[in-house]
Formats: C-alpha cells, sequence, structure tokens
C-alpha cells in the first residue's frame, strides 16, 4: 500500500466510523468505497486494498463490488461529474440534444475526462426526477428543465473556474472529492442550503389548496 | 371529480420544510408517542386493516407482510427501507425525502417499533447527494430529540437507524438485491425462498418496504384505519403520490386517492403540452406495460389497471404525446435494461443484449420485418424465466409497443430509418437552441 | 425409489412424494427438484447446478412445469416455469419436464438459444470439445441454426488466472460454478464475478482488465505475499466442472481430445487422503489426471497436486531397464537377471548369508524403502529385510521420528482399522489440529473440515495461524516448535477447550510432526483420554499408513505386533513358514544412515528416498556403505551412489493398495500398461536369488498373507509411550526455534517437471514476530538462517502475528531447502540474522 502514513492513518480512522455502523462488517464496503474515492478521486487499486484489508475480503471479492456500481471510477475522475439524463423521457424530452451538445462542446464522451480535469461526461440513467426532465446532475446535485443553452452555461462555469449552483438542493455543487466524502457517509454541514422548492414537486398541493381539497380529517 | 389528498406531501411547501422543527409544528412525531404506548401487535393489525398495500411498484400488502415475521426470538430482526427509486418515471420518493425526510423516519421507528427492531436501515441511491444530507441530517435531529436511541421516550425501546447511501445501479431497488448491497455485495437477487421475512438482512427476519410505504404509516397511526380506508378504492385503500412527466404542461406530484384516473390529472396538470393527442403512457414506470389514450378513465388502482393489461407499479405517469416515436422510446428503455441487468440470468443478461441490438437496428432503419418477430420471440425468451423480474420488466414495453403499434415498427423497416422529428417531441426547438448557444459563445 | 442421502446415517428420514414425468419418486423432504428427477433417470439439463455447490438458480436452463397443492390441498400450476435445480421436491407435486411439457421444452429451448448468441464457434479447437455439456444440449436441444445475426461479445483471450488455470471470458457461460467452488469449498475468493450485465465476467482483480488506473496492489491484501492471483491450491477443481471450454489448463490446453483418451480411476499417490483420481493417457503418456467422485473420501475435489503433478514419472531420467556398475566404476544398462545376480551376491556377503567364513565379518544391511510405497511394497521390504536379509533394520520413516513416534503409532494406530474418518472429521463439533497444517500438510482433509465451518469449532497447535487455518476460523493455541506437549498438557479438565474436546464426536488430529517434539504424542494420549475425543493421525506421504500395517519400521511387524514381542514373532515366522525373526532391535531410518556412514553396515538397500529431504546425511552415508541397491522410478542423485540400480513402476504403472490415513484401503489397478514393475515383484526376484521364496509377487500373494496375519492379538501389541516433555533449553541470543512445514505446492521430487503448477506455488518468505524482528534486527526485510550445516538460507521476512523467538521457514519451496541447508528439524534451534 502507498497511501502516505497520514493520509491513511485519517483513513484508517473514518473507516472505523463507518464499520461502528453496521452490525456486520462486510457492510461496510459502499460506503468505504465511496471514501476512498473522496481520497484519491477513483476507486485506486491502493483504494482497493485498503478496502479489502477494513472489511476482510480479497481484492477479487473487492474489485468485484466496485466493478459493479455505476457510481465507482476506475480512472481518475474529473472534478465534477457532469451526467446527462438520457433514459427515455427526458431523451425525448431534450435529453439527447442536450447530451450531444455537451459531448461536442466538451470533446469528451461517455465516462471520459476532459483533458484539464475538469469534467466527467455520462450519460445518467433515470434519476427520479422526471417531473423536471430534461435532467442534468452535476456531482449528483440537481440542474431541472435543462435546455442546451444552459446546459452549456453550466459546463463553461465549471470549464472556467466559477461555482455552479443547483437547481434544487445546496447552495453551489462541491468538488467530486467533497461530495464523494458525503456519500460515505459523512455530513457536511450543508442540509439546509436550499434554492427553495421546485415546482413539480408543489404542483399538487398547490392544486389542492387553489381548491379547498384536503384529506379528511 | 376526485379530489387531490395531500398527506405525505402537506408539509412540502412550508419553510424549511425538511427541519425537524417544521415538521413537530405540524404534527410530526405525535404518532410515535402514541404509537409507543400501543401493544405492537395493534400497530400490525392497524395497518393490516388499512389496507395499506406496498408502494414500491409490487403492491403486496404491508400489514400482511410484517405478519409474516416467524416469532421473536431474541435476535436481531430489521427493518430496511427501500429508498433506491430507480425505476424509470418514478420520482417520488426522492421528493418526499427531500421535502419531508422527517415523516420517512417517523414512520421508520412507528414500523421497528411494531415489528420488534432495534437498527433498521435505510437505503437510499447513491445519486442524490442532496437527498442523503437532508436525511442524514433528519436521523441526527431525531436522535437529538430523543425520537431514535435508547429509551425512547421512556419507552425502554431503542432504535438505532443508519441512512446508506448505494453506488448506481437500478437492480438493488430489488429488495432482496437491496439486501445484498446492503451486506456489501455486488447487488445481484437472492433465491426465494427464504424470504426476506424469514432469511433477510444477514440471514435475519427482516422487512423490506418502499419509503413512501413507511412514510404513510405516521398518518394511518395518528388518523385512524378508518380515516385511511375512507380513501380509495374497495381493493386499494389511502392515498398515493401520481408522478406525473413528460408531454403534459403542469408536470409533478399530485397525491391522490388510489382509483383516480390519468384523465382527471391531465385536467389539474393542464393538459397535454400544446393541446397535442395523448399517444401512449406508462401507468407505472418503464417495466409497465403501454397505454393508451383509451386508457384515460381506468381508476389508477391495483386491480382496473390489472384488468386493463398493465400494472399500476409505482404510479409513474409517463405522458407521449403524439410527437413522440415509440420505437425510440421503447429502444431506449430497453438498452436501460441491457445497462442495468445484473449479469447473473441468463434470459435478462443475454436477452436484453440481443435485444437492444434488435431495436437499435430497427430504430436506424437497418431492421427487416423477421425482426420484429423475433424480438417477440426473444421477449418470450425472457419473460417468466428470468431469476428476477428485471427481465419481465424489461419485455414490457417492448410487447405492448408492438401490440399497440405495430404498424410504427413496420414504418421503420419501410422508411428505412425514423418517421418521425425528434426536435418536435423535446421542450425545446433544437435549431432555436442552437442559435441561442450561437449566441451564448 | 427413495434415496439414501447418507449411507452413514441410517436415522429415520422424511420423504416427500411426487410426479416426474408420470413417474412416482420418494425423495428425502429437502431434496430438489433435479436430483429427484435424476433418480428416476430423467436428465434435466443444466449448467449452474452442481451437487456439492449451493443452488444458484443463475443459468435457467434447467426450466421445468411444476405444480404444488395449495393451503387446500388443490395441485395448481405455477404461473411460470420453475428451476428444478433450486425448488425444493413436496408432497404431491407434478413436475413436467422437456420431455411431458412443451412449455418447459420451449422454455429450456429459449435459454440454450440466448447461451449461444454469444458463445463462439470454437469447438473444433476447444479443450472440452467431445465433453461438453453445453455442446451436447445445443446438440440436442438446440436449435439447427442461429438466429442471432448482430455482433458477438469478444475478449481477448485467453486471459492466465494463474500460472496453470486460463480463462477464455467468450466461452463462458456464467455459471459462477468456479466462484462458488472457490468460495465455498476452497474458501480462496481469489476470483469472483466482474463488472455488471452483458460485460460481466469472471476474473480476479487484474487492473488491466478491469481499466483500472494504477498497478496492482501488493499487501495483506493480496492473494499472498507475493500477490500472485488465484493461488488457490484447489484450483484445477475449477477447470473440471466448468461446464464450457472457458476455464482450461495450461498444461492440458489443447494436448488432447477427450475421445482419443483412455481413462483409468485410480489413487493419488501424493498425499495420505487417498483421494480417488482419474488417469487420462494416449498412446502411453499421461495427459491429465482428473478428479473422481468418491463421496466417502474425496467427494469430487481434488488438489492441484494430486491433479497437475504427474510428470516426475516420464521425465528424460525415467529408469526403463536395470543398471549395474562396472569395473570402470560406471553404471551401465545389464539384464534383469544379470542385475539381480548382482544386487543378491553383494547383498548376501553383506549379510552374512554367504555360507562363509566372512560372514562372521558382516554387518548387515540397512533397508530404506522411503513413504511413498504401497501397502504391497512395504510389505515385501520388511518381510525381504527380516526374512531374506535378518535384520529388523527397516524404516520407512525418512523424516522427523522418534522412538516415542513408533510406541506411539503401534498402540494407537497400527492394525487399528479403519478409525476417524473424513466424514467424522466433517461432522466433529470440535478438531484440534497439532503438529497438522491441514492445507498444506492434508489436501482434501482441509476441504472436509472447511465443508463443516460455521458449525465446527476448530483449534490448532501451532506457532501461528497459518492461511488454511485462519480460513478454517481456527483458534490459535499458540505454542513454539518443541512445546507442543506443554501445550497439550495444558487443556486441563474444565477449561473451554476441554470442554469442547469433551463434545461427542470430537477428534484430536495429529501430523507427523509431532514426532520431533518430545513428549508430544504421549500427552495427545493422556490428552484423549482425559477428554473421550478420538485420535487421528494424519501423516504427509501416501505410503506411511499402509508402511505401519505392513510392518516396515523397526519395532514393528505386520498388523501392529511388537518386534520385541517373543509371541509377535512367533506368530509372524509361524505364518511365514520360518523358523524365527530376528530378535535384535533394529534401527530407525537416521540410525540406519548414521550406521552405514560410520560403516557400521555394509549394504543399504533404498527405495525412493531424496537426500534433500533428510536432516541425515544420506549421501555420506551412501558414499561411505559398501554397497547400495536401489530401487527407483528415475535416474536420482541415489543412482550415483548404488552398485545396483532396479528401475521399478510408478503407481500409474502398477497396482497395489494405498491405505490412507483413516486407515481405508484404497487399491488401484494399473492405469497404464508398461513392463514397468512393482519393488515387490523386484524384492520377489531377489529373494528368490538370495534363496529366499517371499511370496510377494503378486498384489494378491501379499494380500492373502497380510489377511491370513490380521492385526497384533492381546499381549502382541506395543505399550503406549509415556515420555515427558523436555525441558526448553535456553540458546544464544541470536538463536531462534526454528518453526517449518512442507507447502503443498513446493520442490518435493513428484512435483518436478510441472512448472505451471510451480507457479502456483507460494512465494517462500520467512516469518517472525514484531518482536522478534525488532529484537535481531531486521534489516531490508531479509533474513539469514543458518543451522548445523555451514550453508544457510536467505528469505525475505513477513512479520506475522506469532509466537516470539521463533523463525518459520517453508521445508522445501524455492531457496529453502531447509532440512539439506540447515540439517536441523523443526523445534530446533538456527541462528537467524537480519540482512543478507
Ligand atoms: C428490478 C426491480 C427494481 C425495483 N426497484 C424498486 C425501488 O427502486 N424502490 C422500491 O421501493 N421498490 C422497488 N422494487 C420492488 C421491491 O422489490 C419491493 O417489492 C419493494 O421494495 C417492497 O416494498 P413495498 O412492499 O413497500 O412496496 C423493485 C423491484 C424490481 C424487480
Ligand atoms: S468460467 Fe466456467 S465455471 Fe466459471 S462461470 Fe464461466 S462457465 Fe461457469
Ligand atoms: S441448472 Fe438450474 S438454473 Fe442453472
Amino acid at each position: 500500500m502507498t497511501y502516505a502514513a497520514d493520509t491513511l492513518a485519517q483513513l484508517e480512522k473514518d473507516a472505523a466510523e463507518i464499520l461502528g455502523r453496521y452490525p456486520v462488517r462486510r457492510s461496510a464496503l459502499l460506503p468505504l468505497l465511496h471514501l476512498v474515492q473522496s481520497v484519491d478521486g477513483y476507486v485506486s487499486p491502493d483504494g482497493i486494498a485498503f478496502c479489502a484489508t477494513q472489511v476482510e475480503l480479497t481484492s477479487a471479492e473487492v474489485s468485484a463490488v466496485a466493478t459493479f456500481y455505476t457510481q465507482y471510477k476506475r480512472r481518475p475522475n474529473g472534478e465534477y461529474q457532469v451526467g446527462v439524463c438520457t433514459n427515455t423521457l427526458c431523451a425525448i424530452m431534450g435529453g439527447d440534444e442536450i447530451w450531444r451538445r455537451v459531448s461536442e462542446h466538451c470533446g469528451v464522451g461517455h465516462d471520459e475526462t476532459t483533458p484539464d480535469g475538469k469534467i466527467t461526461l455520462e450519460r445518467l440513467e433515470c434519476n427520479a426526477a422526471c417531473d423536471y426532465a430534461p435532467v442534468m446532475m452535476v456531482n449528483w446535485e440537481f440542474f431541472d428543465n435543462m435546455t442546451p443553452d444552459r446546459a452549456l452555461r453550466v459546463v463553461d462555469d465549471i470549464l472556467e473556474g466559477r461555482d455552479v449552483v443547483p437547481t434544487r438542493g445546496s447552495a453551489k455543487v462541491a468538488p467530486f472529492k467533497e461530495v464523494s466524502r458525503v456519500l460515505a457517509g459523512f455530513e457536511d454541514g450543508r442540509a439546509d442550503e436550499d434554492q427553495g422548492i421546485g415546482e413539480p414537486t408543489v404542483v399538487g398541493l398547490k392544486v389542492a389548496r387553489e381548491q379547498g381539497w384536503e384529506a379528511s380529517k | 371529480m376526485t379530489d387531490l389528498t395531500p398527506v405525505l406531501s402537506a408539509t412540502w411547501d412550508a419553510e424549511q420544510s425538511w427541519k425537524l422543527g417544521t415538521y413537530e409544528e405540524h404534527g410530526g412525531y405525535g404518532a410515535l408517542k402514541k404509537a409507543l404506548g400501543m401493544p405492537p401487535a395493534d400497530i400490525i393489525q392497524a395497518v393490516k386493516d388499512s389496507g395499506l398495500r406496498g408502494r414500491g411498484g409490487a403492491g403486496f400488502p404491508t400489514g400482511m407482510k410484517w405478519g409474516f415475521l416467524p416469532p421473536d426470538d431474541g435476535k436481531p430482526r430489521y427493518l430496511v427501507v427501500n429508498a433506491d427509486e430507480s425505476e424509470p418515471g418514478t420520482c417520488k420518493d426522492i421528493p418526499t425525502m427531500l421535502s419531508a425526510p422527517h415523516v420517512l423516519v417517523e414512520g421508520v421507528a412507528i414500523t421497528s417499533f411494531a415489528i420488534g427492531c432495534n437498527h433498521a436501515f435505510i437505503y437510499l441511491r447513491g445519486e442524490v447527494v442532496h437527498v442523503y444530507r437532508r436525511l442524514m441530517q433528519a436521523v441526527r435531529e431525531a436522535y437529538e430529540a430523543g425520537h431514535l436511541g435508547k429509551d425512547i421516550h421512556g419507552s425502554g425501546y431503542d432504535l438505532d437507524v443508519t441512512v446508506h447511501a448505494g453506488a448506481g445501479a437500478y437492480i438493488c431497488g430489488e429488495e432482496t438485491a437491496l439486501l445484498d448491497s446492503l451486506e456489501g455485495r455486488r447487488g445481484q437477487p437472492r433465491l426465494k425462498p427464504p424470504f426476506p421475512a424469514v432469511e433477510g438482512l444477514y440471514a435475519r427476519p427482516t422487512v423490506v418496504n418502499n419509503v413512501e410505504s413507511i412514510a404513510s404509516v405516521p398518518s394511518i397511526v395518528d388518523k385512524g384505519v378508518d380515516w385511511f380506508t375512507s380513501m380509495g378504492t374497495e381493493r386499494s385503500k389511502g392515498m398515493g403520490l401520481f408522478s406525473l412527466s413528460g408531454h403534459v404542461n403542469k408536470p409533478g406530484q399530485y397525491e391522490a386517492p388510489l382509483g383516480i384516473s390519468l384523465r382527471e390529472l391531465i385536467d389539474m396538470a393542464g393538459g397535454m403540452r400544446g393541446g397535442k393527442e395523448l399517444k401512449f403512457w406508462t401507468p407505472g414506470g418503464s417495466s409497465t406495460p403501454l397505454f393508451t389514450a383509451e386508457h384515460l378513465d381506468t381508476p389508477l388502482d391495483y386491480e382496473s389497471v390489472g384488468a386493463a393489461g398493465s400494472m399500476l407499479g409505482t404510479r409513474a405517469l409517463q405522458i407521449f404525446d403524439e410527437t413522440t416515436c415509440v420505437v425510440r422510446a421503447v429502444t431506449r428503455w430497453t438498452e436501460f435494461y441491457k445497462h442495468e441487468s445484473c449479469g447473473k440470468c441468463t434470459p435478462c443478461r443475454e436477452g436484453t443484449f440481443w435485444l437492444a441490438q434488435i431495436l437499435e437496428r430497427l430504430e436506424d432503419g437497418h431492421g427487416t420485418d423477421a425482426d420484429i418477430q423475433q424480438l417477440l420471440d426473444t421477449c418470450d425468451s425472457i419473460l417468466g424465466r428470468s431469476f428476477c423480474a428485471l427481465g419481465d420488466g424489461a419485455t414490457s414495453c417492448i410487447t405492448s409497443s408492438v401490440k399497440l403499434f405495430r404498424e410504427e415498427y413496420e414504418a421503420h423497416v419501410q422508411q428505412g430509418g425514423c418517421p418521425f422529428d425528434h426536435s418536435a417531441a423535446a421542450l425545446f426547438d433544437y435549431a432555436s437552441a442552437e442559435t441561442a448557444e450561437e449566441a451564448h459563445a | 425409489m427413495t434415496s439414501t442421502a447418507d449411507t452413514a446415517t441410517s436415522e429415520a428420514v422424511e420423504t416427500v412424494t411426487l410426479t416426474i414425468d408420470g413417474t412416482e419418486v420418494t425423495v428425502p423432504k429437502g431434496t430438489l427438484i433435479i436430483r429427484a428427477a435424476e433418480q428416476v433417470g430423467i436428465d434435466i439439463p443444466r449448467f449452474c447446478d452442481h451437487p456439492l455447490l449451493a443452488p444458484a438458480g443463475a443459468c435457467r436452463q434447467c426450466l421445468v412445469d411444476v405444480a404444488a397443492p395449495d393451503r387446500e390441498g388443490n395441485v395448481r400450476a405455477f404461473p411460470k416455469p420453475q428451476a428444478s435445480c433450486t425448488m425444493q421436491a413436496m408432497d404431491g407435486m407434478i413436475v413436467n419436464t422437456q420431455h411431458t411439457s412443451d412449455d418447459a421444452k420451449r422454455a429450456q429451448e429459449g435459454v440454450m438459444e440466448l447461451l449461444l448468441i454469444n458463445h463462439p464457434l470454437d469447438c473444433p479447437v476447444c479443450d472440452k470439445g467431445g465433453e461438453c455439456p453445453l455442446q451436447n444440449q445445443a446438440l440436442s436441444h438446440g436449435r439447427p441454426e442461429s438466429r442471432f445475426i448482430d455482433v458477438k461479445r469478444v475478449f481477448e483471450k485467453p486471459l492466465a488466472l494463474s500460472s496453470e488455470i486460463l480463462l477464455d471470458r467468450e466461452r463462458c457461460v456464467l455459471c459462477q460454478r468456479c466462484t462458488r467452488f472457490s468460495k465455498e469449498i476452497a474458501g480462496d475468493a481469489f476470483i469472483d464475478l466482474q463488472n455488471r450485465g452483458a460485460m460481466q465476467q469472471i476474473g480476479t482483480f487484474n487492473e488491466e482488465v478491469l481499466n483500472f488506473d494504477g498497478y496492482e496492489p501488493i499487501g495483506v491484501a493480496a492473494e499472498d505475499e507475493s500477490g500472485k492471483a488465484f493461488s488457490s491450491y484447489y484450483s484445477g477443481n475449477t477447470v473440471q466442472i466448468c461446464p464450457v471450454g472457458a476455464l482450461t489448463s495450461a498444461a492440458y490446453r489443447f494436448r488432447s481430445r477427450p475421445f482419443d483418451l483412455v481413462s483409468a480411476p485410480g489413487i493419488s499417490e501424493h498425499d495420505s487422503s487417498g483421494a480417488a483420481i482419474r488417469t487420462d493417457h494416449r498412446r502411453g503418456k499421461i495427459l491429465r489426471r482428473l478428479s473422481d467422485n468418491d463421496p466417502v473420501v474425496n467427494e469430487e475435489w481434488i488438489t492441484d497436486k494430486d491433479r497437475f503433478a504427474f510428470a516426475w514419472q516420464n521425465l528424460s531420467d525415467r529408469l526403463t531397464r536395470p543398471l549395474v556398475r562396472g569395473e570402470d566404476g560406471e553404471l551401465h544398462e545389464a539384464s534383469w537377471p544379470a542385475a539381480i545376480a548382482r544386487a543378491a551376491e553383494g547383498l548376501r556377503a553383506a549379510a552374512g548369508r554367504t555360507g562363509t567364513a566372512a560372514d562372521k565379518k558382516a554387518k548387515g544391511v540397512g533397508v530404506l524403502p522411503g513413504g511413498r510405497i504401497t501397502l504391497e511394497d512395504a510389505y515385501a521390504y520388511q518381510k525381504f529385510a527380516r526374512v531374506a536379509l535378518g535384520t529388523n533394520d527397516i524404516d520407512t520413516r525418512t523424516r522427523i521420528s522418534s522412538d516415542e513416534e513408533q510406541a506411539f503409532l503401534g498402540a494407537a494406530v497400527a492394525g487399528t482399522g479403519l478409525g476417524v474418518t473424513f466424514s467424522d472429521l466433517e461432522k466433529a463439533p470440535a478438531v484440534l489440529l497439532a503438529g497438522f497444517e491441514p492445507e498444506d500438510e492434508g489436501g482434501v482433509v482441509f476441504l472436509r473440515l472447511r465443508k463443516s465451518w460455521g458449525t465446527q469449532q476448530v483449534l490448532t497447535v501451532a506457532p501461528f495461524l497459518s492461511r488454511g487455518a485462519e480460513k478454517l476460523s481456527a483458534t490459535l493455541i499458540e505454542t513454539v516448535p518443541g512445546a507442543e506437549a506443554a501445550a497439550l498438557a495444558a487443556i486441563k479438565a474444565g477449561t473451554e477447550t476441554a470442554d469442547a474436546l469433551g463434545q461427542d464426536g470430537a477428534v484430536i488430529v495429529l501430523g507427523e510432526r509431532l514426532a520431533g517434539s518430545p513428549g508430544a504424542l504421549s500427552e495427545a494420549l493422556r490428552l484423549a483420554k482425559r477428554t473421550g475425543a478420538r485420535l487421528a493421525w494424519i501423516p504427509r506421504r501416501a505410503g506411511e499408513r499402509g508402511a505401519l500395517e505392513a510392518g516396515a519400521l523397526p519395532g514393528l511387524l505386520p498388523g501392529g505386533r511388537d518386534a520385541a514381542s517373543a509371541s509377535a514373532r512367533q506368530a509372524v515366522a509361524d505364518a511365514w513358514g520360518v523358523d524365527g525373526l530376528p530378535e535384535t532391535d533394529g534401527r530407525d531410518a537416521d540410525a540406519i544412515i548414521a550406521a552405514a556412514a560410520a560403516r557400521q553396515l555394509d549394504a543399504l538397500v533404498v527405495g525412493g528416498v531424496t537426500p534433500s529431504d533428510l536432516t541425515a546425511d544420506l549421501r555420506k552415508a551412501l558414499d561411505r556403505v559398501g554397497f547400495v541397491v536401489s530401487l527407483e522410478v528415475r535416474r536420482t542423485e541415489v543412482a550415483q551412489y548404488a552398485d545396483v540400480v532396479l528401475p521399478v513402476a510408478p503407481p500409474s504403472e502398477k497396482p497395489g493398495t494405498f491405505v490412507n490415513w483413516e486407515g481405508r484401503l484404497r487399491g488401484f489397478a494399473t492405469a497404464i500398461r508398461t513392463d514397468a514393475i512393482s519393488d515387490h515383484r523386484a524384492l520377489d526376484f531377489l529373494a528368490r536369488e538370495l534363496g529366499v521364496d517371499l511370496k510377494v509377487g503378486t498384489v494378491s500373494d501379499v494380500n492373502e498373507q497380510l489377511a491370513a496375519l490380521g492385526a497384533a492379538g492381546k499381549g502382541e501389541r506395543v505399550k503406549a509411550p509415556t515420555a515427558k516433555a523436555a525441558k526448553a533449553s535456553a540458546g544464544a541470543s541470536d538463536e531462534l526455534v526454528l518453526a517449518s512445514w512442507h507447502l503443498l505446492v513446493d520442490e518435493g521430487a513428484l512435483q518436478d517437471g510441472e512448472p505451471y503448477l510451480a507457479g502456483t506455488g507460494r512465494t517462500a518468505v520467512a516469518r517472525l514476530s514484531q518482536a522478534t524482528a525488532e529484537r535481531i534486527g531486521v534489516k531490508d526485510g531479509v533474513v539469514t538462517v543458518s543451522g548445523e550445516r555451514r550453508s544457510s538460507i536467505e528469505l525475505p521476512v513477513v512479520i506475522t502475528p506469532m509466537a516470539d523467538g521463533v523463525v518459520w521457514l517453508p521445508a522445501k519451496s524455492p531457496g529453502s531447502w531447509v532440512a539439506q541447508e540447515l540439517g536441523v528439524e523443526p523445534g530446533a534451534r538456527v541462528s537467524v540474522k537480519g540482512g543478507i
């Protein structure tokens, strides 16, 4: 293993906390892989070895898990993971075109990273935001009701080093490694950040309020 | 006209709706306190009597599922909440957890108490980081307020809740694959039997329920069985979130009694986009056979939708108007199933691999009439033969669309390409978007 | 029809009766439909199903139609076809397979078509061609023409999972038999499913194949200290159970077609398990060995050594004709009569049987048959020694041994018949291991113990937890080699360990290395008595137990009789029709070698003994002794010193019997007919030339005699040893106690000529505890170990949680030939220095 001593010490400390959440060791594996991504920016071979040691598995068993899930990256990931949903509904509502433009603009394809290491592009499957189609995700934050134009603006902001702000959720998108740490189950104190409730989320509620409908008491 | 019945969504427009304080101001955690004073068996009975059916897709009676747990042997048993929400079209659990995570946490506490569980898990798909933040915070707030942890409200009952993030795999929504994934394995489905109720997480008795199912529990405890059963139809009781997406003017979440029709919902959603004709729709996500305008008045309850040849599923109503090419839609869904097939069984792994190639060929206009038959034959080799329902689901849109729109497949063959203008189906004009980009550049 | 799941248990089993294709069948509750069908001769096609693996239900080839009674007793059909390999038979169930149900047939054909869409059409060059379940089923159930006109999945081929096991991914049907075997049976999860969906594949963690950025990690998580992938001792089983040609062995790949091979059953010569094997040969040459199915011994599994190590007998140094040393001092080929005459002449003189005055000065002959001989050979050697040469100087134990051990073997093992069995080991609630590493020294014994993982408590008296012991989740009773007696004595009544061993069916397993630990075997007997646990002695070499039964030890006559007992001698002499047997106490192997070196013996008769395996200086003995007769398969080092070399047959070319550690007779017939003869036949010739008819010319001759002799009677048996533990002596400060054993795959002579197997062996390392490493100042992670001889061993160090003051070395791995280089046995003190 080639982690520097202090990195390793921190990893081990975090791993201990993760392991503490589960009654059975192996359950910690998914969060541990997120943790490794928060340090290396991808699931590195060192990270595989680290996880294997932590959960007492062979490296083959760990890579079996790491290669099953799409969020685990095998090569250093861009600082921002830009995903365009091209599952049916989003694709038809414009996702295909957004993808084409974004990909052309960045000059990279699916699961490829721009040479400056800023953006890794991904064709996303449905991200449970169909009422906001077409949808884009940047580091797993929602960018709703996208148009090619707005999508390209987001991409340019990233490429030019400006903060990007999702349409729902946090005040700005955190870099891939930071987000990976959250996915490993470490709170970053940003839960209360908010961009206001999205229209589709409360559209039915509004109709009910207008009509004076409620579920009987 | 059926009235909407906001229950889970009732607080979503409140200031900081996700905070414990907000939730409590609206009566939150009252149900938990009430439940802690009840014999657990009574809670299970109430949920049985309410007729609540699983909101994750299959519609299995929730109380009955809890009742399958073997008698307490003093060793652990678990509640696992399925928050994987990945079925294309489904988008109800994510807004629930983003806007009102405490309704889920309270449901988890009540359910755990009812089934005798001291450690519950919420398995959230990994691709929604802000939802994870809110859930983790809600759980922490609940611990701090004494709604979770040791000796909850002096009842002597202890409960730990772990919120776990997945890492990108649709199959992990299948309950046994979810359990394997939660155990740190590849998310591949398990053999049944043993069912999770007998050997689930860590081979211990386990209840797996959808977010919405569990989130419905506090209201049942709080407002009573009669209140719940006053909503819905004969065998599909209560309210549910109906998620409209696609070619309607106001897509979004509509919480209504089961049995409401799509016609009513489209009305509330301001009608079809641009007054266009409805062409086809999914009643419950991409795994449910397609419906058309013919089914606009079908009551959206388990029985009626089933009788009409589809499934209520997750009430993910994806609406497509006449501008949509059904072959394109079906090809894309099939590519999804190919991408998400876990690989464990032959029919699903190889079948979706083959289907995708045939469909891509057809969509590109390189297909033949024999290909259409091959599609159906290959679906026949998958349906009912695959290890889990993912394979079955993959065939739904193909077989139903060939049945409903065979001439459109044939048109692709005859014209050697797609007869549709894809831009027309989009929310924006491809060409003007390009111009805008130039202007922007 | 009723099946018997386990013939060993006679308890009443609950049964269910169902109908399959119109035939009623009654099976034990819990039986899978696919097995129930087998019992009435109905074959349901399958790929992932394997009777010894947990059901997976992955391939979906075995779908059948099922109807079963519901709660009210109405028989209802399942709406979908069901996997017969995962569904248990139920009373009143009605099953229709492809033979009687069109739905089932259609379902199976559909799965077959899907299995074939991505399968390459390379049957003509595939090793599995001709014995491939997929090929057979495609021919019998598949479509004549493929409807798949799209792009097949292709992979770079083949992928080496190890030096021995190759994987052609495009042929794989992802049945997971290989991975389930590795995880469930061997406990070596070095291969697993990788990727997802259509790109799912079997593999190790290989960053190139899986497209990871970086380099392969080396460390605790890696497969062994070298980071070698798939270094499992049992990996070859995956090749055998792979239902297609996806897994092949480097040794056999492209060598042959199944229909050109002649198959013969046999018994492995590699350890004392007596695993059933199948030898496939063509034109007198072995091309491969497979596991045979023997439910009571090895089930369907063998070690990679059993499977792959057979080249040794056909190397260029194979002897086909006798050799006799000529006037010129060189060995020359000779006829059998000439060689026998020359050998007899030399032995007659050495044994003092010339009938001349010179006989008075004759110092006698020592006999060292080696430990890999059959029961028949062992019997012939000892009878030859006692009758033709008039001596008790015979010992097969060319390894660690002691008088205490001989007493233990005579009292508790020899002539006791079938004792603890594989099945007993499997069922034992607790097993204590002492001086025994099941994975390295027991082969398939390990698999049986592992089969009870989770329900069986394993304790091991050892310096550290070996990987094998770790895989058994064994509890370590940390013991410095030599202190085993004290460790066993410390298991006092009332302790947890004693309680565990007090359970019904508990077993204490003793390895041959315990002979080197004074008092240990005596203590083991006391412990067994104290707790009621049963004892099993599991030696390493295949011939050990047979040699005991045959009496090929100096103090033991056939059937476990005490050679020092006059009545026992008389009984044997009567049976043999001779006046009497030699009365002088025999020397053990070390003493024979020492005597020869000191010129206190005039001749040696040596069987399959490798000088480098011995701490005693056999070379010096051979050099100094006047006359040497060697019986060997290959022209080994011993031949350099021999006056006469008699070529003998390897096990595959002769009939015979191994007695495995259980005491079970494992007879085997000739697999390959050649002119080669067994040791016992050569000795029969030789004895005749010496004027004695031993009647050991054939296997049946020997077995008749053994049967007639039977086991030792009352008063004929050796007394149990009552030795005490030796006091540990303090050594110099840089001295450590040596711990060592043979790794399963190492540089043993029977593994010669098999580089692919050797490539899967574990890297040789020295093990030290952290404290010990610090104390001796390990530099550059290397140590130099020296013993009594002037040479030394240098190895990389792996810090291991283990007893302090101990250094562990593999006994005969590359760069670590402990016996030869250090000249000491485990338990001895060696000097250890950090760095080179
Ligand atoms: C391929 C597949 C994906 C599924 N995805 C989900 C999901 O994302 N969320 C969910 O709650 N149930 C999902 N299910 C259904 C679950 O297996 C299970 O029925 C459900 O979680 C039970 O909860 P309920 O009874 O509360 O509905 C899926 C099933 C299949 C076969
Ligand atoms: S390599 Fe062979 S045994 Fe392993 S999964 Fe593939 S087909 Fe099955
Ligand atoms: S043999 Fe039954 S599913 Fe494979």
